[in-house]
């Protein structure tokens, strides 16, 4: 992004989601019960921001939601307005929308005024405001432009000249072609100014006290003014005291001035606009005979006398007689407050030279060599693919430093020897620097899990049930690409928990317990893998039902005999749904099955635990990140293998019992009661033609994603192992039944087996019969 | 003339902004978090003029004027106020703390400029 207004504007949409995220953790707080000012300010601040922002990316529609949002946490701010639970849940709501309003503005999408409306009315009605939507349209984003040439930017509309204080507009004078009024300005007003701006304006300029204290210094603002055009200046140093008298935190100069300008009055107002109220200001448009003071000298004078305001010492009284006199001004540092005391006392109203105080007590030089700017805290943002580039080379350094241990071994050099122990120390690096690398890519599951939260809200209020979400590990670091991937399958999770999980809130309170159902969602680190659980303290499964239903639907014979475990986990097969009116939040099509093949896509696996009459958790555990895999290391036909070992269910030996022909190459193993369907995994990579028996022969048991089954006949098995993944599609596209490869640590390549592809592309060649398509055992 | 300005921003977006428009400008930025990071800034570098948001956590920019015009090294220092609404009351306020003049978000760049100028030099 060479652009950088378009790399800000990036910027920013990542700011929102950081402040998004603060709303939320904030609102959380609030529901809480927490009252602490600082609570709410967070609130505010976050939408206050994303409203800053928006604005100046002309973000309308955000701004205007972000606008009335805003206001009513102002009034809580203010003290003017109570939360009570139903405000706080029209808050989240708001929350929620601000969020869609963010990410449409980023994707150059539009929100429906329909989805806006009604929340913003509610919102006005429950803290008691107006409808406010002119000033609220009068929000005007200034577009930025980089161009710094002579003023730029939009015309400003908010003070118009003083109509009283101009002449008579003339309509049949000609316009001046540089002045650019906005076409929108009354008639009578643009007339009158460029009346008044065809010659200029004459200033008196009293500051008061309160004018030095602020910081504003006069001689600054007499540049500003002589930005519109020539001027002339006019010191009245009549007011000062004698000496001893003189207090040198109190002002006594005055100045006229004369702008020669062909800018409206508006422009001069404008200069002074920080110091209206702290100074006596009268600005009067320049006339014929009426000006204050002499007529505006020749242009030629002019030009060698409206230079820089001369510093006092710089030119010291040199001339009283002369009515107007400037000198280039030294960019010495200027005096402290009060240099009127070196400045004569008595010559009323004699014009001198104008330098008006400096107030800096600084010196006016200041140390620009102090080294680079200071930044904010020292964080980078990095192209994500600079960061995978760099996981894909340390992973290369693994297979690396993996291919040189076996090598030293292979060389018989004795463990203690310097190479062998130097070895250990770089194995030990090269550990580190993985998990460091890993952990770039690691981000906290928090905004997923606060996604969730609207989840929540709004699958509750559609069944209308009473739940509130607990959330713990939220911190928990999780790589970017599994948190992106687990949105989908969480989202069907919690809208489970909500819809099935928890009871209706009859049923609750006839069991004794709390009206509101909890649903709970937690993220931890457990023995090198990610494990969130999703629970819910509802009535738990009902197995007798479950098991009808599985019946029902031949999932399962009749006369199955299943555990406990085995009938909660008949929710993962195909096409079950226990609720017995499809409602509209779960029944949409998704269903466990996919939750649990997207899992496993992720490298990982989901378990089932419900309790009966206190609810039932789903775990996901999941691998710390998608670079390496935990693999089984197989043999066949001289190939060596990796399969994926949480497709592995169990590996077995063959008995002559176990196997029965189907045909002359079909083969089924029967497994504890029922059949799976044999294949040779050599076959069926084509590396072999399939063997005449397999008894003797080892199986690994594949669990499918649809939780159907498969044997794959292999030679051996040789070890199991993580393993770094190398993509292959990159060279050699989609190969049907592999994943991708990996290099062992003797430098071999093995090929990384998608057993689900691979048994799917099978059974549709062979179109083998699965005898009984359930799960058992 | 280029000026050294200090730019106080909890929003990073509007830091950025501040960033470009004064580095546009040929100004040296140097940038702040809240009240508390500005302060901490101010010990290493002297600004010509400091601008700063009002609503910042930890130190707000009331409080941050003030800390400023405390320390008698800076208090004469020209600081501009950062406010979204053109509001009088707000303004008000800013002054009684001690600020030199206001920018109103959000900001043109040319008239950010020309503020700075305004009240620096």
């Amino acid at each position: 992004m060479s652009d950088p207004m378009a790399e800000i504007r990036a910027s920013f949409f990542i700011e929102c989601e950081e402040l998004l995220e603060s709303l939320q953790d904030g609102l959380q707080l609030m529901d809480d019960g927490d009252t602490d000012p600082e609570t709410i300010n967070i609130v505010f601040r976050a939408v206050h921001s994303i409203k800053g922002g928006a604005g100046a990316f002309g973000l309308d529609d955000l701004v205007r939601f972000a606008h009335r949002f805003e206001t009513a946490m102002d009034e809580v701010r203010a003290g003017r307005f109570h939360p009570d639970g139903e405000a706080i849940r029209l808050f989240f709501a708001c929350a929620d929308i601000l969020g869609d309003l963010v990410r449409a503005a980023r994707d150059d999408e539009q929100v429906d005024d329909a989805v806006t409306g009604p929340v913003l009315e509610k919102l006005d009605k429950l803290v008691g405001l107006e409808e406010e939507e002119e000033e609220v349209l009068d929000f005007t984003p200034a577009t930025l432009s980089l161009d710094f040439g002579d003023g730029g930017g939009l015309p400003d509309l908010p003070d118009l000249p003083d109509l009283s204080a101009l002449p008579a507009a003339d309509p049949s004078e000609d316009t001046l072609p540089s002045l650019e009024l906005p076409a929108d300005m009354p008639a009578p007003v643009a007339e009158a100014a460029m009346e008044s701006t065809a010659k200029g304006f004459t200033v008196h300029f009293k500051p008061e006290n309160a004018l030095y204290a602020s910081g504003n210094e006069p001689l600054y603002l007499f540049r500003a003014l002589r930005d519109l055009g020539d001027i002339s200046v006019t010191c009245h140093c009549g007011d000062l005291p004698d000496l001893d008298q003189l207090d040198p935190d109190t002002g006594h100069l005055s100045w006229n001035l004369t702008v020669h300008t062909e800018e409206a009055e508006q422009a001069v107002r404008e200069v002074f606009e920080f110091v209206d109220g702290l100074c006596v200001l009268e600005i009067k448009p320049l006339t014929g005979g009426g000006a204050m003071v002499a007529p505006a000298p020749a242009p030629a004078l002019v030009v060698e006398q409206a230079v820089e305001i001369a510093a006092p010492e710089a030119a010291p009284l040199a001339a009283p007689q002369k009515p107007q006199v400037s000198t280039e001004a030294a960019p010495a540092p200027t005096p402290k407050p009060a240099p009127v005391a070196k400045l004569p006392v008595g010559s009323d109203d004699d014009t001198i030279d104008a330098a008006p105080k400096d107030e800096k007590t600084a010196p006016s030089v200041p140390a620009k060599a102090t080294g680079t700017p200071t930044q904010p805290r020292a964080t980078v943002r990095v192209d994500l693919e600079r960061i995978d580039r760099l996981v894909n080379l340390v992973g290369e350094l693994v297979i690396n430093q993996a291919m040189l241990s076996q090598s030293v071994t292979e060389a018989g050099l004795p463990p203690n020897s310097p190479v062998s122990t130097g070895l250990e120390e770089f194995l030990q690096l090269t550990r580190d620097i993985q998990e460091s690398v890993m952990m770039i890519r690691a981000q906290p599951i928090k905004s997923l899990f606060q996604r969730m939260g609207r989840i929540v809200r709004e699958s509750s209020a559609s069944v209308g049930k009473e739940v509130r979400l607990y959330t713990d590990g939220e911190n928990t670091e999780v790589d970017k690409t599994v948190i992106e991937r687990l949105a989908d399958p969480l989202t069907h999770m919690i809208r489970n928990a909500v819809d099935h999980g928890l009871e209706s809130t009859e049923k609750r309170l006839e069991s004794g317990k709390s009206r509101e159902g909890h649903v709970t969602l937690t993220a931890q680190h457990r023995s090198g893998r990610i494990v969130i659980e999703v629970s819910d303290d509802g009535a738990g499964i009902n197995r007798e039902r479950v098991k009808q239903k599985a019946i029902e639907k031949e999932l399962i014979p009749a006369d199955a005999q299943l555990s406990d475990s085995d009938i909660d986990n008949l929710l993962f097969l195909p096409g079950f749904s226990t609720a017995a009116e499809i409602s509209n939040l779960s029944g949409r099509g998704v269903g466990m099955d996919v939750v649990k093949s997207s899992i496993q896509a992720l490298g990982g696996r989901i378990s089932i635990t419900s309790h009966e009459g206190k609810g039932t958790t789903f775990s996901i555990s999941l691998p710390l990140t998608l670079a390496v895999l935990d693999g089984m290391v197989v043999r066949v036909a001289d190939e060596t293998l990796v399969v994926p070992l949480n497709a592995i269910l169990e590996t077995l030996t063959l008995t002559d019992d176990d196997l029965k022909a189907l045909g002359p190459e079909t083969h089924v193993v029967q497994i504890r009661g029922g059949f799976v369907p044999l294949l040779d995994l050599g076959a069926e990579l084509g590396y072999r033609k399939p063997q005449d028996s397999y008894v003797g022969g080892i199986v690994l048991l594949i669990g499918q994603e649809d939780g159907n089954r498969a044997a794959l006949a292999v030679d051996a098995i040789e070890d199991q192992r993580q393993v770094v993944i190398k993509g292959l599609e990159g060279s050699y596209g989609r190969v049907p039944g592999i994943a991708a490869a990996t290099i062992l640590g003797d430098g071999q390549i093995a090929l990384i087996l998608d057993p689900t592809d691979l048994v799917g592309q099978a059974s549709g060649r062979t179109r083998v019969r699965q005898p009984q398509q359930a799960l058992v055992g | 003339m280029s000026l050294e300005v200090l730019a106080v921003d909890d929003s990073r977006t509007m830091r950025d902004m501040l960033n470009l428009a004064l580095s546009s400008a040929g100004f040296t930025a140097h940038l702040a978090e809240d009240g508390v990071h500005g302060l901490e800034v101010l010990e290493d570098i002297e600004p010509d003029v400091i601008i700063t948001d009002i609503n910042m956590p930890r130190m707000d920019g009331f409080g941050f004027i003030d800390a400023v015009r405390a320390e008698s090294k800076w208090s004469r220092i020209p600081i501009l106020v950062l406010t979204t609404e053109s509001a009088d009351e707000l303004k008000t306020k800013a002054r009684a703390a001690g600020a030199t003049g206001w920018i109103v978000k959000p900001f043109d760049p040319a008239k950010l400029v020309k503020a700075l100028q305004m009240v620096a030099g």
